[in-house]
Formats: structure tokens, sequence, C-alpha cells
């Protein structure tokens, strides 16, 4: 009936181009993202990101204020077109295939697209039929996605009269209502109060056990406290993609802080083995740099005993995640390739 | 089915804000009014018309002024529903519930389409009750009175379409409404112009303007020229919705 239809045919040129592409598609890949562009006019927004994510994963998407994190949350999510590159979901190209694509997916933007006239079932019952589920089955997914975010108490009311707490929760419930592979999530836990932070988090956790989710957030323990992965952008750029455990080894500084009592001299500590180098703070403390692999607290503590230092604390120093987020997102010459072999 | 579901929504929401009810009143009343005076003055000449042969009857008189006046009424009222369709949407950034949900660009468009097209067909109902009311007494000619229901269902399309597509322009309700009455106006009167020449552009302004092709299917002719008119103008504008919001996806 009607004459217009979608003009795709840029990206779609942009692909044929970029048939040289591997295509390394394992079963598990449930998002491959394939050097996505995106630019608004001049700007560059989102520069040439390459990541899978596989099934059963939380990836956190991390980022400064306008780093893209939100512009690549909308292309995985169909409501933008990247300017270029593809995007695949569960194997189905989202530009060529739309609507296949988006049955795969939830998607929580960073404001939450709620109707203010409607009750909470009303909303939830219309979101349950945007997503094709049968007219049978509906009162059931409204149920289901209700309890799982805690909203069982609230169907009757008014959305425009509940609180920002629970409208993120009906936010995260019209994501996973269709029971996607992905469910997208836009910086969940923005203005909520800690309470409602932990029950967020502990929704997303929940969540893990049927769903894939891509986390985009600005706030770095909420990564540690729920994801898998972490990929870190930076000016449109991926500059770090890791696993947590990766992350966190990259976080374990390797160097102690002791105070001595009775302290001995630099070149003593220097001299000692599995030490690769000793800085002097005030007061007789000492920070000892590890040589790699090697435990030195447990022999620190012995000659401390025998010599007779006055070993009074010792503590392992840790890199927070905050500074490698630092480290990171200010170097200026970062090699995107780079980052995205460590991830490999 | 996905088209019913949106439309049911939007048509669901229009009930649910006070504008919805407040406007059936208004326009009930007003032409409730413009129907009894019309009454009345047909009751004044009815028995002169009684001795002239091929005399004009109740449904000449009384009910095909209501339906030409209801249109201005209505050309008022229209861009007031269709101002929030999408722009409203924009605003509270609710569009990307429909964006990533499984849908096509042109399921979204008409199911709002004809989301506020049933709140219309509900009001010219309401409408059509008045003149029905005069089976009580007499007769009706229901030919003419299909003709002149189906001209009205048309214009309203229209009116629809072309709100619609002004909602999709921008994220001002007011602008898009503010809009629509203007370029609605604009093609109401677009005849007036060069009327009292007979050159051959008084012509294409007269084929242009959307009241022309009202008016004869007020007074009963059906001219298949004038419902693909309609039809033409109600595709033109949905499509370029669909083209106006694709390219929201496009770029900024």
């Amino acid at each position: 009936m009607f004459v217009v239809a979608g003009g795709w045919s840029f990206p779609q040129v942009q692909i044929f181009i970029q048939k040289t592409v591997a295509m390394t598609s394992s079963d598990n890949t449930l998002i491959q993202v394939e050097q996505v562009s995106r630019y608004y006019g001049h700007l560059c927004a989102v520069d040439n990101i390459s990541f899978e994510m596989r099934r059963g994963e939380v990836l956190g998407f991390l980022g400064p204020n306008g780093a893209g994190k939100s512009t690549t949350m909308q292309m995985l999510s169909g409501n933008l077109a990247p300017t270029a590159g593809r995007i695949l979901i569960n194997g189905i190209d989202l530009l060529d295939r739309p609507k296949a694509a988006k049955a795969q997916l939830g998607y929580l933007p960073d404001h939450p697209p709620l109707y203010r006239e409607l009750t909470v079932d009303e909303y939830l019952l219309y979101c349950a039929r945007l997503n094709r589920i049968v007219k049978s089955k509906c009162r059931e997914a409204v149920n289901s996605a209700k309890g799982r975010c805690g909203l069982t108490e609230v169907g009757k009311r008014l959305i425009g009269n509940l609180s920002k707490g629970f409208r993120q929760r009906i936010g995260i419930a019209q994501a996973i209502i269709h029971s996607p592979a992905v469910v997208i999530l836009d910086e969940p836990t923005v203005g909520l109060d800690p309470i409602q932070i932990l029950e967020i988090r502990a929704l997303i956790r929940e969540l893990r056990s049927e769903h894939s989710v891509i986390l985009s957030t600005h706030i770095l323990p909420e990564v540690q406290a729920v994801c898998d992965r972490v990929q870190i952008i930076n000016k449109g750029k991926l500059v770090l993609s890791d696993t947590i455990s990766g992350l966190q080894q990259r976080m374990q500084g390797a160097s102690l802080q002791v105070a001595l009592r009775q302290p001995p001299t630099l070149e003593v500590l220097q001299a000692l083995d599995g030490v690769a180098e000793v800085t002097a703070l005030a007061d007789g403390r000492f920070r000892l740099a590890m040589a790699q692999g090697d435990d030195l607290a447990e022999r620190l503590v012995q000659l401390s005993v025998a010599n007779g230092w006055g070993l009074y604390e010792l503590a392992p120093e840790r890199i927070t995640l905050e500074q490698v987020f630092v480290d990171i997102t200010t170097e200026e010459s970062t090699d995107v390739s780079e980052a995205t072999e460590t991830a490999a | 089915m996905m088209i019913f579901t949106i439309a049911g929504r939007e048509l669901r929401s229009l009930f649910l804000s006070p504008l919805a009810w407040s406007i059936l009143a208004v326009v009930q009343l007003i032409v409730a009014y413009l129907f009894l005076s019309q009454l009345d003055g047909y009751m004044e000449v009815q028995s002169q018309l009684l001795g002239m042969a091929g005399a004009p009857g109740v449904t000449e008189i009384v009910v095909t002024p209501i339906f030409g006046n209801a249109t201005i009424i209505l050309l008022l009222v229209v861009p007031m529903l269709t101002m929030r369709l999408v722009s409203e949407e924009r605003r509270s950034q609710t569009l990307a519930l429909l964006f990533s949900a499984p849908l096509s660009m042109s399921e979204i468009v008409v199911g709002k389409f004809l989301g506020v097209m049933g709140f219309l067909v509900i009001m010219v109902a309401m409408i059509t009750l008045m003149p029905l009311s005069l089976l009580l007494g007499g007769t009706l000619d229901f030919g003419l009175l299909a003709s002149a229901l189906l001209g009205l269902l048309l214009l309203l399309a229209c009116f629809t379409a072309l709100g619609l597509f002004m909602s999709t322009l921008t994220d001002q309700p007011t602008v898009a409404a503010i809009s629509t009455f203007g370029v609605l106006l604009m093609l109401w009167i677009i005849d007036w112009a060069g009327s009292n020449e007979s050159g051959h552009i008084s012509g294409l302004f007269a084929y242009l303007s959307i009241l022309r092709h009202f008016e004869s299917l007020l007074r009963g002719v059906f001219d298949s020229s004038d419902v693909i008119y309609y039809l033409l103008f109600v595709t033109v504008f949905i499509g370029l919705s669909i083209r106006r919001l694709d390219a929201d996806r496009l770029q900024h």
C-alpha cells in the first residue's frame, strides 16, 4: 500500500565494500558489531568500533560523559542507524531484517520510555503486545515481568505517580517482557538512591541467568559488581576490552607499603630478594615494588622479626578501577588495535 | 495486527486526557445549536416549500449545511488532536519504545493515523445522530446523507494525515498544531485566488482546494476523482510521515 521504503542503501554499500571482514561468528556469539561508526554532521560520536558478545554474558560499557556510550546503545537497539559498519544480533543483520533482529532484544534507553497516563499493568500489556506476544500469553508475560522487577504491588497505579526507582524498574520490565536474548540497559542506575541502586544491581545479576545483558554506565563500582566483561570507550573509540578478572589483575598493584619503627637503610631493603624498587615515604614508611609473581609479604615479616625492624603495618597496594580508568581515558594516543587484541 | 495495537493505545490515551472529552463536548454543543437553528429555519419555510415543484427536502436544507459547517469546526479541532501524535512522544522520549520493538515505521505511522481516525469516527457518529433524530417525524434522503458522510470522513482523513505529518516535523505540539491549521486553511481558501478571472490557473487552484471536492460530495454528486484526490492526499502525507520518522534514525 505504501510506496515508501526505508533507505538503507548507504550502509549496505559500505558492507559490500567491507566483505573482507572475517566471519568468525560461532554459535555462542549473540551480538557482533563490525566496524561501526556514527557521525552527527561532522562530529564523530562513535569511531570504528568492533566487538562481540557471547551468550549469557554481562558486558559493561564504561566511559566518561559524551564518550559515545548512549550512541552505541542506540545503534545496538536499532534506534539509530550507523553511518558505516554493521550489527548482527543472533546472526541477524539489524539493518537488513530489523523486525527479526529487534524481536531478539529489549532496550532501556537512558530515559525510560513510559506513558505517564497509563497504569503499570496497561503499559506492560501494551509493551507485550508491541513485542508480538500472543494475546493469550500476554497476561502471563506481564505478571512474570512484574514479579521479576518487584512491581507486583503497584500494578494498578498510574506510572506518572510512581517514584523514579519504580519507573526505572518499569523500564527494565518493559525490556525483558518478551524474554529477549539480549537486554540493553543504558545507565540503569542513574538518579537512584543507594538502596534502589543495590536492588537494580541484584535484578541485573538475576537477569544474567536467562539473558545476555549490555550495560552502559559511568559508575565504576557498578561494573565491578555486576559485569563479566568490560569495555571502556573514550571519545568514540574502544580503548579497552577485558574480562573483570583481567581488569582485576591490572588493578593488583605489584607493591607493598610497609611501616617500620626501626627502619634499616634503603640499601638493605633494596638488596632484598624479590624487591624491584624501594621508595622511602614519610615516618619510616616505604613502598616496595615487587618483582613479578613473588610473595614478598611473608618473608618481609620474618626478616623484620629477625632483624628487629619493628614492622607495625603492612599493606598490599591496589590500583583502583578509577586509576585504571583515568589512565586509559587520559592517554592521548591509545592504539585501538592493541586494545582489541588484549581482548582476544 | 500491530497497527491496531498502536491505534488502540492512541485512542485510549486520547480518552484518558481531558482534551478529547472537552473537544467532544464543545463540538457536540456547537453542532447541536447549528442543527436547531437550521431546523427552525426549515420549519418557517416548510409551508411555502409544499407548494413548490421540485423543492429541496429536509436533507438538503438541514442535514448537508450541518455537515458543511461541522467541517469548519473540525478544521480548528483536528490539529489539536493530531499535534501530540509524534511530537509529544519525541519530547518525552517514548519513541524509543516503538523504535526498538519489532515494528516497521509504516505500522507505527498508520497505527497512529487510525487511532485519531477512530476518535473522529466516534465524533462524526455523534454528529450524525442529530439528523437521524429527524426520522422520528419524517424521512431522509439516505443517498445524500451517505455521500455527505463519506465526504466528511475523507476530509477528516486528510486533516489527520496532514496533522500527523506536521507532528513528525517538530517536538513542540503547539508548533505542529498551528502549522497544521495554517496549511489546512491555506488549502481551504486557495481557490479564492483568481476566482474572478477565467484563466487556467484558477482551475488548478480550484482543483487543489480541499473544500471544492467536498462540496460536490455534499451535493450528493459522487465523482471518483474527488475520492481519489482525498485518498492520494492521505497516502502522500502518511508516506511523508514514514519517511520523516525513518530519517530520525538516519541523522540528526
